[in-house]
C-alpha cells in the first residue's frame, strides 16, 4: 500500500495561472446525474457486502430502481425547464436494461461518461487485465449505444485499484471525477497519457447530503445555493468548477423535487455561469491550463 | 483477487434482473382516472407494532428497535405507547375527515390487545397483514416462513378482511411474495420502487405492489432522518404539492402517509399530521381511501 495516492503535486489555490471559462463566465457548472442498476443478487466480493440487508434486500433494491422508473423523469423535466444539460454518471449495463432511458439523454445531447457497469461491480481487487476489461466494456457499450467516445471516468461505487487512473488515461479517456481536492481542473500524473481530475463533488452530492448527512431538502437546496454564491464570487478572480451529483432514486422524490429546481434554477439564473458539461470543462481545461497548472505545481518529498 | 466470473453478467438484458415484475416507467403509462375525477387518491398507513422484550435481531434490528441491554424497558415502552395512547391521536385527527386508514397489524398486536383492532375494524379501516411482531422478520432462511404467515393472517382475519400485506421493516426472502399470493394477499407494501400501483409475478399467480413510501414515513423522517416536526410538514406538503401537479398531465396519483402509532402519536407531534391533513384535504380533489380501495379502482381504470 501508498502513503500518497501519487496522482498530484501541490499546487496551492492562491499561486495558480488564472482560469477563464468561455464568455467571461465565472463557475464552470456542470450537473452530474448517476444513471445507475443495482442488481438484485449481485455476485460475492471480498472486499464490499453490497446491500446492508440480506440478498434479497427489497428495500434498498428497490429504492435504487424508483431512481429509474420515477424519478429520472421528474430529474430530467426539472434540468430541461432550467436549461441544463446533464453528464451522465453511468452504469453502462443501463444501455442495454433500459433504453429508453440512454434515448431520452442522448436526444437532449447529454453526456455520457462511465461509472462502470453495474454500481454492484466493484474495482476493488481486480488485475490489471480483469480492470481493463472493465473499462473496455464501458468504451465499447457507451460507444455502441450513443455513439460517444468515452471521455470519463468515476469509479463504480467509488471503488479502485492502485491501477484504475493509470489505466482509464492509458485506455483514451480524458478525465476523471475520482479526486476531490479541488474546486479547480488540475492535472493528474499517469503512468501513460494525460488525464484531467474534473471537480465532481461529494459534499453537493444529494446521495452523501441526504443518505450520510440527513439533510432536509429545503436544507440541501440551501447548501446548493451557498456553495454556488462563493464559488461565483471567487469566479472573479479565477473560474471555478461546480458540480452537483445527483441520484435520480433521491433528488426525483417528490418531496425533494421543488426545492431542488429552485436552487438549480437559482444558478441557471446566473448571468456568468458556463453551463458545460464534465467534457467541454475538461477539454477546455486540458486546451488551455494543463500544461501551466502541471508546471506551475510543487513536487511533493514525504518526510 | 477475483475471479474471472466476476465480470460475466447473466442478466444484462432488457428490463430487470429478475422476473418478479417488468420494467416499466411511470410518466409514460396510461393516464389512471381515479373515483369522481380525483387528482390524488390519499392513502393513509397507521402501523400498530408490538417490540418483544427479548428481542433476537435476526437477521437485523429495524427502525424503532429496542436497544439497550436486555430488559430494555425504555424502548419496549415507548413502542408500546402507540398501542395505548398515540393510535386513538391519530383516529381522532383522521376521524375529523372521515379518512379510514388502512392498519398494518402485527398479529401480536391482535392478539394481545384485541379491543384496539376490533375498534379500527369497527370504524372502517382496512386490516393489514404485517407479520408476527417486529422481531420476527422475513428474509432468505427464516424458519418455517409458511407457518409465520399463516398465523399471521389467521390472527387478524378474525377480525375481517385481510388483503394487504407489508412485511416487517419491508424484508422479504426470496419465497415471501409466493407463500403471500398463495395465501390469498392481493397487494404488497415493501417495495418502494413506484409512485403507482404495479402487479408482480408470485408462484404462478399475480398480486400488486402498492407504493408505500419509506422516504416520507413518519418514522424515517422523525427517528432515522432526526428531522423535526415542521421539517416533516414541509416534506410532506412539498412531496404532495408535487404529486398533485403531476396528476394534472399524468393521470392520478397517489399520496401515502405512512404513519407508526409510537412516531407521530405522541402530543408534540400529532399537531403536524393535523397541519398537513388539514392543507391536503382543503384541496379540490382529494379521494382518500384504503389501500384495498385504491387496488380495486386502479385495477379498474388500468383494465
Amino acid at each position: 500500500m501508498k502513503r500518497d495516492p501519487g496522482y498530484y503535486d501541490y499546487l496551492p489555490y492562491n499561486k495558480r495561472p488564472r482560469i477563464e471559462w468561455p464568455n467571461g463566465a465565472r463557475v464552470a457548472f456542470w450537473v452530474a446525474p448517476n444513471i445507475e442498476f443495482y442488481e438484485l443478487e449481485p455476485p460475492k466480493n471480498p472486499t464490499r457486502v453490497p446491500w446492508p440487508r440480506p440478498v434479497p434486500d427489497v428495500l434498498a433494491y428497490s429504492y435504487r430502481d424508483y431512481g429509474n422508473r420515477a424519478g429520472f423523469q421528474r430529474m430530467l423535466e426539472a434540468m430541461e425547464r432550467c436549461g441544463m444539460r446533464g453528464s451522465v454518471s453511468l452504469n453502462v449495463a443501463l444501455c442495454e436494461h433500459h433504453p429508453e432511458i440512454i434515448k431520452a439523454c442522448a436526444e437532449r445531447g447529454w453526456e455520457f461518461y462511465s461509472h462502470g457497469t453495474y454500481n454492484t461491480r466493484y474495482t476493488f481487487n481486480m488485475s490489471e487485465a480483469q480492470e481493463r476489461a472493465l473499462i473496455q466494456d464501458s468504451i465499447d457499450t457507451i460507444r455502441k449505444h450513443t455513439g460517444q467516445k468515452l471521455d470519463g471516468w468515476l469509479a463504480p461505487a467509488l471503488s479502485y485499484t492502485e491501477n484504475t487512473l493509470h489505466l482509464v488515461a492509458e485506455m483514451g479517456l480524458t478525465y476523471v471525477c475520482d479526486l476531490f481536492h479541488d474546486d479547480q481542473p488540475g492535472p493528474v500524473k499517469v503512468r501513460q497519457g494525460r488525464l484531467t481530475s474534473v471537480p465532481y463533488s461529494l459534499e453537493m452530492n444529494d446521495a452523501i447530503s441526504f443518505t450520510v448527512n440527513s439533510v432536509t431538502p429545503r436544507h440541501y437546496a440551501d447548501i446548493i445555493r451557498r456553495q454556488f454564491d462563493r464559488l461565483y464570487a471567487e469566479g472573479e478572480d479565477s473560474g471555478t468548477v461546480m458540480c452537483i451529483p445527483l441520484h435520480p432514486y433521491l433528488i426525483g422524490q417528490p418531496y425533494r423535487m421543488k426545492a431542488f429546481e429552485e436552487a438549480l434554477a437559482y444558478i441557471t439564473g446566473h448571468e456568468k455561469v458556463w453551463l458545460a458539461t464534465g467534457r467541454e470543462i475538461a477539454k477546455h481545461f486540458d486546451d488551455r491550463y494543463y500544461d501551466a497548472f502541471a508546471k506551475a505545481s510543487e513536487p511533493i518529498h514525504d518526510f | 483477487m477475483i475471479s474471472d466470473d466476476y465480470l460475466k453478467y447473466p442478466k444484462r438484458r432488457y428490463g430487470m434482473d429478475h422476473d418478479r415484475y417488468d420494467w416499466s416507467i411511470l410518466s409514460k403509462r396510461k393516464p389512471v382516472q381515479w373515483p369522481g375525477g380525483a387528482r390524488i387518491a390519499l392513502w393513509v398507513t397507521v402501523s400498530l407494532q408490538w417490540f418483544p422484550l427479548d428481542q433476537q435481531g435476526k437477521p437485523f434490528k429495524p427502525l424503532g428497535s429496542l436497544q439497550t441491554a436486555y430488559p430494555d424497558l425504555r424502548h419496549y415502552t415507548l413502542r408500546d405507547y402507540g398501542n395505548r395512547v398515540g393510535i386513538f391521536r391519530i383516529m381522532k385527527a383522521l376521524g375529523k375527515y372521515s379518512i379510514r386508514a388502512s392498519a398494518p397489524v402485527n398479529a401480536a398486536v391482535a392478539a394481545r390487545y384485541p379491543s384496539l383492532v376490533r375498534d379500527i375494524a369497527s370504524q372502517g379501516w382496512e386490516l393489514v397483514g404485517h407479520g408476527l411482531d417486529m422481531d420476527r422478520l422475513h428474509y432468505e432462511g427464516m424458519p418455517d416462513e409458511a407457518a409465520a404467515i399463516a398465523r399471521s393472517l389467521e390472527t387478524l382475519r378474525k377480525f375481517g378482511k385481510v388483503r394487504g400485506w407489508l412485511s416487517p421493516a419491508k424484508s422479504e426472502s426470496h419465497q415471501t411474495l409466493d407463500l403471500l399470493a398463495a395465501a390469498g394477499i392481493d397487494y404488497v407494501c415493501d417495495w418502494v420502487n413506484d409512485d403507482m400501483p404495479y402487479p408482480m409475478r408470485a408462484g404462478g399467480r399475480t398480486l400488486h405492489a402498492l407504493p408505500h413510501s419509506n422516504d416520507i414515513d413518519d418514522a424515517t423522517i422523525l427517528l432515522g432522518m432526526r428531522h423535526d416536526e415542521d421539517e416533516l410538514r414541509d416534506q410532506w406538503l412539498d412531496h404532495f404539492e408535487v404529486l398533485y401537479e403531476e396528476a394534472a398531465t399524468q393521470g392520478g396519483r397517489i399520496m401515502v402517509l405512512p404513519l407508526h402509532s409510537w412516531a407521530i402519536g405522541h402530543p408534540y407531534r400529532i399537531g403536524t399530521l393535523e397541519t398537513v391533513l388539514a392543507r391536503i384535504m382543503s384541496r379540490p380533489g382529494i379521494w382518500p381511501a384504503t389501500g384495498g380501495e385504491i387496488l380495486d379502482a386502479w385495477k379498474k381504470a388500468a383494465a
